[in-house]
């Protein structure tokens, strides 16, 4: 059997079986959907077995010098705390491992995106002010421009009139030239996805049919 | 002629579905191929800064994207991954998503078989490991502690060209092949600002927007997006008839339809609007 | 106390976290060390929870007879092939987890996503209305960035490209930082409500 084209035809037989959505809800697509999901979550368990828990856990409990390393057998516990959230008479264990999860997320992204999302950008912003050149000035100042009048925009605590609504005012044609960047953008996103499945479809599974057939390499 | 534009306004979806559908195989079916010239734009800065790497660097690809994003980032991540091996800089590869880790081993081991390139001497994947932002912390004191073995399970002591490393400070590089969270925001967040290193990224086409941010305060070297981006590596690196380059033509004529339908689309409603048929 | 003890965890995670960042010496920096690498072990169980909740779902589904349970069996058929495939054969490449993996999970991930190519052509067609100037704004913009992304639109005119470059340099730059800052703040202060227990509804209710 040649596994390389039976590998080929399994994927293009699953990309009809979606792509059979476009007409409408049928069996087919169904079924795909179905097996998409499973297989998905058995890929992510093994390999969270496989690349996590064994090396990460499992050998730093044991490792292969010899003895036992008690200190993860609490990251051990948290663990299975976590999973105790699917049987209701003990689902409240699960919030001490959400406490650590969250707390440890929560603490990290307060002084990350302060860090990067907030003060870089404003630093950016200032020292973005170039005068090299006329075009230069004039990008410089449409960027703290845009900025500071997109912040007024989302600055709600003081109503949107007078000089404080003009500058919202400028803040929001600025959001609308990024949000179209942003939809150009997706367009091209979603297109490129569907490009790489009729690349797969018409450059590697439609030439295996006359292999298949006995005429062509 | 009102009544045509009021017919198309009302097009049936599944012509348009079939519309796209064309525009797209069509161009494929041709094998058409359009110039790609690649102007002054952030795929262009990551060319040139992976190029000025010196021979020996190691560079951390971080393969955090899986099939559903794969059309745009796969191809970004075997040119990225042909410069690397190109230039004879050591590729340790990662992965944020656990599907991320196959579809980073697809990529460099078909890319070192071709050149010759020695698995765990020139190129290793280490796998996955969930954390996102607060692993990636950790990997900046040290690398060996989160990935105390490679993907299949090969121990840290046994791979010759991890005997340099320690923490992120021993890449030169890092690049994430994104296609959202965790990503490159926690990679540009951990490692560039926190523990200073360098980073390149390729992401998909609907996180670009937000990313070029970075790229203005220098927090990114370069940038690779959407299938353009792929695109312009390809041509920068060489690769003949790439697949993003393949892909270029049939995505030049489904926005100039993408385009027609919104034209179209209007229209109808200014028509009807006129009539006083829309609000 | 159901409340307090997982409260204090988050005090305490969190401030392990802030401390390791600004004081990276001991004994924060072992502190944040072990609790980082600990992160990914619990995370895990996250996965863990999410797998065997699906089972169970489906499951029910097949025993309560509920809609569409016959496609039930194909979801568990699903997780089990790759469970047993990935250990008996492990995830190396070319063996058949992988082979399962490239060949039909791939194909599919790639497909289900390729499908909103569709609807969002035919969303553009009928919700897209240049109704004002400002949407008219945004309009333009799209046409210019989707023009300036693709060859043809050098093709057309040599200056597309290059109009577009800046258009994302800087009109995209100033608007999409105006966002970042603003969620940046959102996240800091709710992440602070996180950690001195004023936000609590991630422990799931009140009690």
């Amino acid at each position: 059997m040649n596994w390389e084209i039976l590998g080929i035809w399994l994927g293009a037989l699953v990309t009809f079986c979606l792509y059979s959505f476009l007409y409408r809800d049928n069996p087919f697509y169904k079924f795909a959907e179905h097996l998409f999901v499973g297989m998905s979550a058995g890929y992510w368990v093994i390999y969270n077995i496989e690349n996590v828990l064994i090396p990460n856990w499992w050998q730093k409990m044991f490792p292969a010098e010899g003895g036992f390393s008690w200190i993860w057998v609490i990251p051990g516990i948290f663990a299975l705390f976590m999973i105790a959230r699917i049987v209701p008479k003990i689902a409240s264990f699960s919030r001490l491992s959400l406490g650590m999860i969250i707390g440890a997320g929560a603490g990290l992204n307060m002084v990350s995106f302060f860090q990067t999302n907030a003060l870089a950008q404003v630093k950016g912003t200032i020292f973005s002010l170039a005068s090299d050149s006329v075009w230069s000035v004039f990008s410089s100042l449409v960027l703290v421009i845009g900025v500071v009048s997109g912040l007024v925009y989302f600055f709600f605590s003081k109503a949107h009139t007078g000089v404080v609504g003009k500058t919202a005012n400028v803040g929001i044609t600025i959001l609308m030239v990024a949000f179209g960047a942003s939809f150009g953008y997706t367009i091209m996103a979603r297109l490129s996805l569907l490009i790489g499945r009729c690349q797969f479809l018409l450059e590697d599974w439609l030439p295996t049919i006359p292999r298949l057939l006995g005429f062509g390499g | 002629m009102a009544g045509i534009i009021e017919k198309l306004g009302n097009t049936d979806r599944r012509i348009i579905f079939v519309l796209i559908a064309l525009s797209v195989i069509i161009p494929i079916s041709f094998n058409l191929i359009l110039p790609n010239p690649v102007g002054a734009e952030p795929s262009r800065d990551l060319f040139d800064y992976v190029d000025a790497l010196p021979e020996g660097s190691n560079v951390l690809v971080s393969f955090d994207y899986d099939p559903s994003t794969m059309p745009e980032l796969q191809p970004m991540a075997e040119a990225v991954v042909l410069h690397l091996f190109k230039k004879n800089v050591n590729i340790v590869g990662m992965a944020l998503w656990p599907q991320g880790a196959s579809l980073g081993q697809d990529a460099m081991s078909g890319m070192a078989d071709s050149l010759g390139k020695v698995q765990f001497e020139d190129w290793v994947n280490l796998g996955y490991k969930t954390g996102g932002g607060v692993m990636i912390v950790r990997l900046g004191s040290s690398v060996s502690a989160v990935f105390p073995t490679d993907k299949d399970n090969v121990p840290w002591a046994e791979i010759p060209m991890l005997r340099n490393i320690t923490g992120l400070e021993s890449f030169s590089l890092i690049i994430s092949l994104s296609a959202g969270d965790p990503g490159i925001i926690q990679w540009v967040m951990m490692a560039g600002d926190r523990f200073g290193v360098p980073i390149g990224c390729g992401c998909t086409a609907v996180s670009a927007p937000t990313l070029y941010t970075y790229l203005q305060t220098g927090q990114m070297v370069g940038m690779l997006g959407g299938l353009k981006g792929a695109a312009d590596y390809e041509t920068l690196v060489g690769i003949k008839g790439g697949q993003a380059i393949r892909g270029m033509a049939p995505q030049s004529v489904a926005h100039i339809v993408i385009m027609l339908f919104i034209i179209i689309g209007n229209v109808a409603y200014f028509s009807q609007r006129k009539k006083g048929g829309a609000k | 106390m159901r409340l307090i003890i997982p409260l204090a965890i988050t005090f305490t995670a969190g401030m392990i976290m802030i401390l390791n960042f600004f004081i990276p010496h001991q004994p924060f920096r072992l502190l944040g060390d072990n609790l980082q690498e600990w992160f990914m072990i619990v995370a895990s169980g996250a996965i863990f929870l999410g797998a065997m909740n699906l089972m169970h779902v489906h499951s029910r589904k097949i025993k309560l007879k509920l809609k569409n349970w016959k496609y039930s069996p194909v979801t568990i058929i699903g997780f089990l092939l790759m469970l047993v495939t990935g250990l008996i054969y492990g995830v190396t490449e070319h063996r058949p987890f992988d082979y399962l993996f490239m060949n039909v999970v791939a194909p599919m991930g790639a497909t289900m996503f390729s499908l909103l190519a569709f609807f969002v052509a035919s969303a553009a067609f009928r919700a897209f209305r240049a109704s004002n100037w400002r949407a008219t704004l945004l309009l333009t913009s799209a046409f210019l960035v989707m023009l300036g992304q693709v060859p043809i639109g050098a093709m057309i005119w040599d200056k597309i490209p290059l109009a577009k470059v800046w258009l994302m340099s800087i009109p995209n730059t100033a608007g999409q930082r105006a966002v970042m800052i603003g969620a940046a703040m959102g996240v800091v202060s709710t992440s602070l409500r996180i950690i001195f227990g004023i936000e609590r509804s991630y422990l799931g209710g009140t009690d």
